[in-house]
């Protein structure tokens, strides 16, 4: 265990190196990023300039869902996404041998291979979001809402990270995963709008399938203090058996691997 | 590069890149899964439209809409900037500068075919969306469909241009990807994509209607689904046009100026 935290010191450390590596791409990115979040609610004002409430939000419920939205977003695309793109290259180089032949598990090292640590930059602006989003409420949460969602923010990194794992093991099968993690982030950006927006098969995909609605949508309602207990319990059996099944495919994935190099 | 020379190759051309483009026919799919975000807006849409109509627009024609948005991108989508960017880069663009072909019609006819082949995918898509809603909330006028054909062409060549402004910058800042993230934040919320122009408030309304966004996406939906009568039809399609004439020249001076730079790092 200790020598895994050692290990995943060394990986971030190194990664930050490398994306400090370019000054001004590190500058730039950071404030694409903001500008994309921007953008991003655009649609909620419009939407919220016709309404007082949709579904049963207000424009400040709505915010937080963003919020949330916007915190996940810089977990995927700071630390999934990189790592996914790194084990599609060493799949089609061939390269993945000397990652399975390390003494360390395979999972683990491709997972914390590379980080994009100016995605760090969608934690402020999420926490902008937060305060905006409170103040328009009119009231903070509780400190049990603030407790309640922090566990399932670790429930809901857990999916994405186990939804990110799914998808590499679909790359041993489709090389070309560059789209794969296209389609992923389109999937990814219902997420932006409060459950209750969908309607019918949509809500039970978006519950259970891919479960954007414990993602983002019952953090929110913690924080509000409208969490009903058993979803909160859902939230982590969920997560348990996304992260128990990735696991097992992954593991499959990599027994039925043959080298490209060879 | 004679006209003729061009003429001839062009077949081939267009031959070669319908074979490639179904040669990846499972890249198509997830491509066309990954543009699925009008569908999702419908879902917020018709959830705000529950409680009565959104101006003009109630549920039908909300539905209308967005259907008309996913079959529009469809065929309008371009992705000859990321292309050139990477061709830039690896030197690839050396030798499509050997052939005798001019290299931006090269990459416009590898952009056309797959129009077809994404027309396989969504043309169930809109037969569906006609047996839903019935031919009501789209115009019988066969003139404003002949308009909107136009406005096809035109937003697909507003697309193209806009690639290739965009990737020929590659020329003089080694990567303009980031660029182009700008462009497309920016596309995604003013070209109708996201939100009907319509809804906008009137002063942005009145800046979207000088940018080049709304008729990428905006207009063809807008004269699918009936917005306009025969002359606010040919107004817009004047602009559109002038915007694809405006792009187009733009397009040769960067191209002509960009490509005396290009030095092949690839070797």
């Amino acid at each position: 265990m200790r020598r895994y935290l050692h290990l995943l010191a060394a990986q971030i450390r190194t990664s930050t190196l490398l994306g400090l590596q370019y000054r001004v791409d590190f500058v730039l990115d950071g404030i694409i990023e903001i500008f994309w979040a921007l953008t991003a609610i655009v649609p909620l004002f419009i939407v919220f300039s016709k309404r007082e409430s949709v579904a049963g939000w207000s424009f400040g419920e709505s915010l937080l869902v963003v919020a949330w939205f916007t915190l996940l977003t810089g977990v995927l695309e700071g630390a999934i996404h990189p790592s996914l793109a790194a084990v599609v290259e060493h799949v089609r180089k061939g390269t993945l041998d000397f990652v399975l032949l390390k003494p360390a598990d395979a999972q683990f090292l491709v997972s914390t291979a590379r980080f994009q640590p100016w995605r760090a930059v969608n934690a402020v602006t999420a926490m902008i979001l937060f305060v905006l989003a409170f103040r328009k409420i009119g009231h903070g949460p509780t400190p049990w809402g603030i407790a309640g969602a922090l566990a399932l923010l670790a429930a809901a990194m857990v999916i994405l990270y186990s939804l990110g794992i799914l998808t590499v093991s679909a790359a041993f099968h489709v090389v070309r995963v560059d789209n794969l993690s296209q389609l992923f982030s389109s999937i990814f950006d219902a997420a932006r709008w409060p459950v209750a927006v969908f309607r019918g098969a949509l809500r039970l995909v978006f519950t259970f399938v891919i479960p954007l609605a414990l993602m983002t949508t019952y953090p929110s309602l913690a924080l509000l203090g409208r969490l009903p207990w058993h979803a909160f319990v859902l939230s982590f059996v969920v997560a348990i058996v996304f992260a128990a099944g990735s696991r097992a495919i992954w593991l499959r994935a990599i027994s039925q691997y043959t080298s490209a190099g060879g | 590069m004679s006209v003729r020379s061009t003429a001839r190759a062009l077949p081939t051309m267009l031959r070669v890149a319908f074979a490639e483009a179904v040669a990846y026919r499972a890249e198509v799919l997830v491509w066309m899964l990954a543009t699925t975000m009008p569908l999702i807006m419908l879902a917020l849409w018709l959830a705000v439209a529950r409680e009565g109509p959104v101006g003009r627009l109630g549920e039908t024609e909300l539905i209308a809409y967005f259907l008309s948005t996913f079959i529009v991108r469809q065929f309008t989508g371009s992705w000859a900037c990321w292309q050139i960017n990477t061709e830039v880069r690896d030197g690839t663009l050396a030798m499509r500068l050997l052939r005798p072909v001019h290299p931006m019609l090269a990459y416009a006819a590898e952009q056309l075919v797959s129009v077809p082949v994404r027309g396989i995918f969504s043309l169930p898509i809109a037969i569906a969306g006609l047996i839903w809603l019935g031919t009501a909330p789209f115009p019988h006028d066969p003139l404003v469909w002949m308009g909107w054909a136009l406005s096809m062409l035109g937003a697909w060549l507003i697309s193209l241009f806009v690639n290739f402004i965009v990737g020929c910058s590659s020329l003089f800042l080694e990567s303009s990807l980031k660029i182009m993230d700008i462009w497309l934040a920016l596309f995604f919320v003013f070209s109708g994509y996201l939100i009907p122009v319509e809804l906008f408030p009137p002063i942005v309304r009145a800046i979207g209607d000088w940018l080049p966004f709304r008729y990428q996406i905006g207009l063809p939906v807008e004269l699918m689904t009936g917005v306009y009568d025969r002359a606010a039809s040919l107004t817009m399609l004047g602009r559109q046009w002038l915007m694809v004439v405006v792009l187009g020249a733009f397009t040769a001076f960067v191209w002509r100026r960009g490509i005396g730079r290009f030095a092949a790092y690839g070797g």
